[in-house]
């Protein structure tokens, strides 16, 4: 699903955190949010998943304003930096927690609920701890775990906040593979937040440079390398 | 554009209208059952006037019982401070087996019943108790008098200052003592001039609970103190004197005293978590 | 009490801070005076009585009834408090609006506030001529329900500021979270905050329960203290006390000692699995 961000702005008490940025993201796209901290990329991605509200501009999902829809029906996925699994849930039940949260005749009965749980502990490549507690697991499994149940519901759009801040170079790597895979595996239109000049540029098809709320170049890896729109870009990406 | 803020703070937050009710709610709560009873203490006492409350104050029974809890006062909390110190600086500067039973131990007294409290010093000392006999020869009296008045409220307050510092002094390691020791102080010189700095607002804020609990205990003291008036009577004690003779005005005058001690009692304490908010231990009370 | 194992610190890392053998000392000599003897001496006085006597006395026709109005009071009071203490505890932390350190700083007037101060208060509030009594359809003051009263009055802080630090460290990412997944406000808080916060709400039910339980001096005075009817286990003791009945006073105190006992287990096991829970999660 295509992803329109119209000249949207937000202010932090005087603080500009975004200034008019706009940006075409295409269906299927993987796109990252690079920039320094305090470059206003998070904020960005709340703002898309609808977990912050805008001053000004718009969001539009596949040509439709979505601006004024609450975050429950965009119809995103969200992996958060800490994960923010439930404690008390087992993995089963985080993974499962969108499906059973749905209302009225949407809702899949419990026999469509554990068959997808299992076919996203496949997709994911966790099987077999569907019964075990956050506590229990690894970072890269607790991530995810996390991935897993951002995409129970079939979201078309996943939004990632630093996804693999939190892990080791190793792990790192490995979770880079497989979410690309499940990114076209899926066909999912992906956009994640990183201050990792390294990982944006090995994962995604195009990368938006931000610093102090605006965007300074959006384009390929190669074409950022190739022709750094700005003295910053040259700065950050060497 | 306001709306749009508004449907995106539904995603992590209330309604105003519901945050509203809930706010309202909460206040109204707290002031049926907080406020109004701190409320009705001074309206009753005042109710006759300034003149017979000066009166009901000035009264000679009423004034031993004040005098009596500021001695009460004026020996526990001093005495439990310093034991309170005394066990936090074992609990928290050593290591040793079975420390979380002993802090179970230190905390016993919260879970006793003030009642069954002074129960335990009158079958020590009482006439027919353990050491009744021997006290009664030595013409020792501790029941029905102050000295086990002042052992009732030792034994209420004792956790309080060891429970406000173990945390703290724990929290704070045994860097700083021990660079004082390599610089050649020793343990008292470490104490002295490293120790208590570190912990000085968080022994007050214990030092303030114990003093709140010390003058207003009712239960254990009422148990050993035997009511005598002029003599055995803390100022709880005589407030329960005067209300069961129908003297609702003079107990209230009383109860008045207490509820202002509480009053400044609560704003010291939050001055102090105001201002000290890093050394004082937090919500465990 | 084991206290010869107790002394002997931990060979490997033994503090090198002067002091412990001192204030070992003290502490075992000044808590087994203070606390431990003359709890000591409670049982010993019970196990005196031998068992037949023990259940006539402690377990007699007003005792039962005098623990069943301490028991279900505090159980009642408790649950009052578990649902206005979560509340007062959600306000506090979530909003900000005038008034609310205020507001914080007054929640722990019970803790203050001397316990015959508040009884002879919410008498007077809740007598049929009080402030709030003649507003009631119904009596409260030397009723049961007065008990109720005094018990919500003294419990409230436990479950407020057990819940509160709990409720502040939350965080906003699980309901996030939740929301990102479809959930909205109120499932959110059933499923996913509430569930986060039980065992803080659970131990903050059981402070309250514990204190209530064992409350004399807010109680005697609503309560009426008629026998079989308004009188609570505390004042039975003092009743006994006073009659000179030390062999009734003292079974009653043990009850309410291993009851207290029972308590702290419970309390102690809830905040511990809690800590494991958390400990693991980091």
């Amino acid at each position: 699903m295509t992803i329109s961000i119209e000249n949207v702005s937000k202010t932090f008490d005087t603080q500009s955190a975004l200034n008019g940025v706009s940006l075409a993201i295409e269906d299927g796209a993987f796109v990252a949010l690079l920039g320094p901290s305090g470059s206003g990329k998070t904020t960005l991605l709340r703002i898309i998943a609808g977990l912050a509200a805008a001053d000004g501009g718009r969001i539009l999902f596949g040509g439709e304003d979505v601006t004024e829809r609450p975050v429950q029906k965009r119809g995103i996925g969200f992996v958060f930096q800490q994960y923010a699994l439930f404690r008390h849930m087992t993995v089963a039940q985080n993974i499962a927690f969108g499906l059973t949260v749905m209302k009225g005749k949407d809702k899949p009965d419990r026999a469509a609920r554990d068959r997808r749980v299992q076919e996203l502990l496949e997709l994911v490549r966790l099987p077999g701890l569907e019964k075990r507690f956050p506590a229990q697991l690894s970072g890269g499994q607790r991530q995810r775990v996390a991935l897993a149940r951002a995409l129970a519901r079939n979201p078309s759009i996943l939004l990632l906040d630093e996804p693999f801040g939190a892990l080791d170079a190793k792990v790192r790597k490995e979770l880079r593979i497989a979410l690309r895979e499940i990114h076209d595996r899926v066909g999912l239109t992906s956009i994640f937040v990183t201050h990792d000049r390294e990982e944006a540029f090995a994962l995604a098809d195009k990368v938006a440079i931000l610093n102090l709320g605006k965007i300074e170049q959006f384009a390929p890896p190669q074409e950022i390398e190739s022709a750094p729109a700005s003295d910053f870009v040259r700065d950050f990406v060497s | 554009m306001s709306r749009a803020q508004h449907t995106a703070r539904a995603a992590v937050g209330e309604p105003g209208a519901v945050r509203l009710v809930l706010i309202l709610l909460a206040l109204g709560w707290l002031a049926l059952v907080i406020l109004l009873p701190l409320f009705a203490v001074f309206a009753q006492a005042f109710a006759r006037g300034w003149s017979t409350y000066r009166d009901t104050i000035a009264q000679p029974d009423t004034l031993a019982a004040i005098r009596l809890t500021l001695i009460v006062a004026a020996i526990a909390v001093p005495v439990n401070t310093v034991f309170g110190i005394v066990m936090a600086w074992t609990i928290a500067k050593h290591d040793f087996r079975g420390k979380d039973f002993f802090v179970s131990l230190i905390d016993l007294p919260f879970s006793v019943s003030p009642v069954v409290a002074g129960l335990c010093f009158v079958l020590l000392f009482g006439r027919n108790g353990w050491f009744g006999s021997w006290l009664s020869a030595h013409d020792i009296q501790v029941v029905f008098a102050v000295p086990g008045i002042v052992l009732a409220t030792l034994f209420v307050t004792f956790p309080f200052v060891a429970r406000e510092l173990i945390p703290l002094m724990t929290a704070q390691g045994r860097d700083e003592e021990e660079a004082a020791l390599t610089l050649g102080a020793n343990g008292w010189q470490t104490f002295w001039h490293v120790t208590l700095p570190n912990i000085r607002w968080g022994l007050l804020y214990g030092m303030l609970l114990t003093n709140a609990r010390a003058m207003g205990e009712f239960g254990a003291v009422s148990v050993i103190s035997g009511h005598i008036r002029g003599q055995t009577n803390t100022m709880p004690l005589q407030v329960e004197v005067l209300y069961n003779e129908y003297n609702f005005t003079g107990a209230f005058a009383v109860a008045s005293l207490l509820a202002g001690l509480a009053l400044v009692t609560l704003v010291v304490k939050t001055a102090l978590e105001w201002r000290h908010r890093e050394q004082l231990a937090g919500a465990g009370h | 009490m084991a206290t010869a194992a107790l002394l002997v610190p931990r060979r490997k890392r033994r503090s090198v801070i002067p002091g412990f053998g001192l204030t070992m000392g003290l502490t075992v000599v000044w808590l087994s005076f203070l606390v431990l003897i003359p709890l000591a001496a409670v049982f010993a006085r019970s196990a005196g009585l031998g068992w037949g006597h023990f259940v006539d006395v402690g377990l007699s026709d007003r005792a039962m009834r005098a623990y069943r109005l301490s028991f279900g009071g505090s159980l009642a009071a408790a649950a009052i408090n578990s649902v206005f203490g979560l509340l007062i505890a959600w306000v506090l932390v979530r909003y900000e609006f005038p008034g609310r350190r205020l507001m914080s700083a007054f929640v722990d007037l019970p803790f203050a506030l001397p316990t015959a101060v508040a009884g002879i208060a919410l008498t007077a509030i809740y007598a049929d001529t009080g402030w709030v009594g003649r507003l009631l359809p119904f009596p409260v003051a030397y009723k049961p329900q007065g008990v109720v009263v005094a018990m919500v009055f003294i419990g409230l802080p436990f479950v407020v500021r057990t819940v509160e630090p709990v409720l502040a460290d939350l965080g906003k990412g699980i309901e996030e979270a939740a929301a990102t997944l479809g959930a909205g406000r109120l499932t959110t808080f059933w499923r996913v905050i509430l569930p986060e916060i039980a065992p803080a709400l659970l131990t903050g039910f059981a402070l309250a329960f514990a204190r209530a339980v064992g409350e004399y001096g807010s109680v005697i005075f609503i309560a009426g203290n008629v026998p079989y009817v308004s009188e609570i286990a505390p004042l039975l003791i003092v009743t006994q006390l006073e009659q000179f009945d030390y062999e009734g006073a003292t079974a009653i105190a043990t009850v309410m000692l291993a009851a207290s006992f029972l308590m702290l287990f419970v309390i102690n096991l809830i905040q511990g699995r809690e800590r494991r829970r958390l400990g693991q999660e980091a």
